[in-house]
């Protein structure tokens, strides 16, 4: 068993999973990874499930030590400058501190949330199958907070490794975020939708895990503002009486009384939430069918990531490597781990 | 008499939908909800993962990769046609209040403007019988129904960014129990010391959705110790069950 200290450390940076599932009837709500391909990466990087428990990075820097026992750390996600011992080092790729070593990570370029998993796992007690940082609810370990300075973590050792691993970089999505309408989109006019997709939104500074406000000209409603309270998904765009667009994420409500004109893909909803706040973002309404499509595709690529995963210094690992390396993992489905 | 014809199933995004029997208030409505809810739980669907029952629609989960939206929802169609409503539930709460002053912050407010002294309002908010339409937003938040509808109040202009745990409230024609401290644009009449969802008790949750709740004012010199033994895991709140109804 090893030990990081977290030396200095911005807000919105918790432990987070794949979020916690079984208790949505009750009012608790998942939370999870705001981007589960960088979960993912970060993961896969260092021989663990791909959902297994991870420091998410808010956008600014954070300082970690190694205060006991040699740790393997592999960041993914949004683009960082990473020095140890006054060296660089890359994303998307392992490396090792040793005792004493601290590891400084620069602020968020391009992104907000990158991921920082450590061989061997993070020491926690799960609730509902999950790690996840639930700030309101109380819930998350081995905090039930965001991580502070001072605070320390016990963490798995470092395997001895003949050379770091790495991934080669995700592809970087382009073009609008996708999504589907309704279950409200019959409470706006066909031109207030045209006018939905066809704004470019600014993310406001006022947006946080449970949600982005977007900025931009205001949508009416055709019937009205308020509707019965329902249930809202994760990456759902609710429309209230102001107009401006909430794009609803990982620590959002369960349940909502605000009109939802349409909700992100799941294979968009990682990218939406790696938009900075003042940048901008577009939607484009898809098929269910086509949506559904691209969320298997992502399942699928999410499964073979381990498969991928290569030796620094050159080549790709064997599957015996893979198999001893345990790094097969038991990634099947990559949208629900629980089968 | 609502029934299923009317049913719409609509989806909320590529892994969740939500099955719709209407856009109102109404205790059939939410009986169909929660008929359906029950059926899902007796059978095996595949792909499905969870669901929020809510006033009026049954929100779903499920996994795009083992099933896509029109299986599924051909799936819930079914069962939906052949659940119908569930009963009444026998579980019926006794919660305990203490109102006004500190406690219920908007008390006074609320009877100035219903012509009322705070204390017929009490009296009018206690003698209520409530129906927990849904459990939402928040952990362990209950949505009830059955407000006197001469002390509903429409919500205030501007939301109050902190309410306490425990927030007693209404809005509009609902009233509420709020678990932990949260926004809210609904009056405060007062606080309850229960705790319809504690993250290291035993039973994490107490309330459901279908249960039966009313309120009793108790003084403010009770609150002390009740809230400690609350903090404690004690469920403070009274549970009955009817006698002579299956559960």
């Amino acid at each position: 068993m090893s030990i990081v200290l977290i030396e200095e450390v911005g807000p919105a940076t918790s432990v987070q999973d794949f979020g916690r599932y079984g208790a949505l009837r009750y009012g608790l709500g998942t939370t999870g990874a705001m981007d589960r391909v960088g979960l993912a990466y970060a993961n896969v990087l260092v021989g663990q499930d791909w959902h297994a428990p991870v420091i998410e990075l808010g956008p600014l820097p954070i300082k970690i030590k190694a205060k006991e026992g040699t740790v393997r750390l592999a960041v993914a996600g949004a683009m960082r400058g990473i020095t140890v011992r006054g060296q660089a080092m890359p994303m998307n790729e392992t490396f090792c501190l040793a005792e004493g070593e601290s590891v400084m990570i620069r602020a968020a370029r391009g992104g907000v949330f990158s991921y920082l998993a450590i061989e061997g796992g993070i020491v926690g007690t799960p609730t509902f199958g999950s790690f996840s940082v639930h700030r309101r609810a109380g819930l998350g370990s081995p905090f039930a907070r965001p991580l502070e300075a001072g605070d320390h973590l016990d963490v798995g050792d470092a395997s001895v490794l003949e050379g770091e691993r790495r991934l080669p970089a995700p592809p970087e999505g382009t073009g609008p975020i996708r999504c589907v309408l309704g279950p409200q989109d019959d409470f706006f006019s066909a031109e207030t939708i045209a006018q939905f997709q066809a704004t470019q939104w600014t993310i406001s500074a006022t947006s946080d895990r449970m949600g982005y406000r977007l900025e931009g000209p205001p949508l009416t409603h055709a019937r009205t503002a308020n509707i019965v309270s329902d249930g809202i998904a994760n990456g759902t765009v609710q429309i209230p009486g102001t107009g401006q667009p909430l794009l609803l994420l990982a620590e959002r409500g369960t349940t909502g009384g605000y009109p939802k004109i349409a909700t992100v893909i799941t294979a968009d909803l990682g990218r939406a939430a790696q938009t900075p706040v003042g940048a901008g973002i577009r939607f484009q309404a898809i098929a269910i069918e086509e949506a559904q499509a691209q969320a298997r595709a992502l399942a699928r690529m999410i499964a073979a990531l381990p498969l991928r995963v290569e030796v620094s210094g050159g080549g790709s690992l064997s599957s015996e490597a893979l198999l001893a390396g345990n790094l097969a993992g038991h990634a099947t489905n990559a949208l629900d781990p629980a089968f | 008499m609502p029934s299923s014809a009317a049913l719409r199933i609509l989806p909320c995004g590529d892994s969740a939908l939500t099955v719709e029997f209407g856009e109102t208030v109404d205790p059939g409505l939410n009986a169909l909800v929660l008929g359906l809810d029950d059926a899902l739980k007796a059978h095996d669907v595949p792909g499905l993962q969870e669901t929020i029952p809510t006033y009026r629609s049954l929100f779903v989960t499920y996994d795009p990769v083992i099933t896509d939206f029109s299986s599924i929802s051909g799936v819930l169609h079914e069962l939906a046609q052949a659940a119908g409503p569930k009963p009444q539930s026998p579980r019926r709460w006794r919660v305990p209040v203490v109102y006004g002053e500190d406690f219920g912050i908007d008390l006074e407010d609320v009877a100035k403007g219903k012509g009322l002294t705070a204390d017929e309002v009490v009296r009018r908010h206690c003698e209520s019988d409530y129906r927990v339409y849904m459990l939402g937003f928040m952990p362990g938040f209950a949505y009830l129904g059955g407000l006197d509808q001469t002390i509903a109040t429409s919500r205030r202009d501007e939301p109050r960014l902190v309410t306490p745990a425990g927030a007693v409230m209404i809005g509009g024609v609902q009233a509420g129990i709020q678990c932990i401290e949260a926004p809210s644009g609904w009056h405060i009449l007062g606080r309850t010391p229960m705790r319809s969802y504690h993250p290291t008790r035993e039973q994490m949750f107490l309330i459901e959705p279908g249960d039966s709740l009313s309120f009793y004012a108790i003084p403010r010199s009770d609150w002390r110790m009740m809230e400690e033994a609350a903090e404690a895991g004690e469920w403070i709140a009274e549970l009955v069950i009817a006698d002579g109804v299956a559960a």
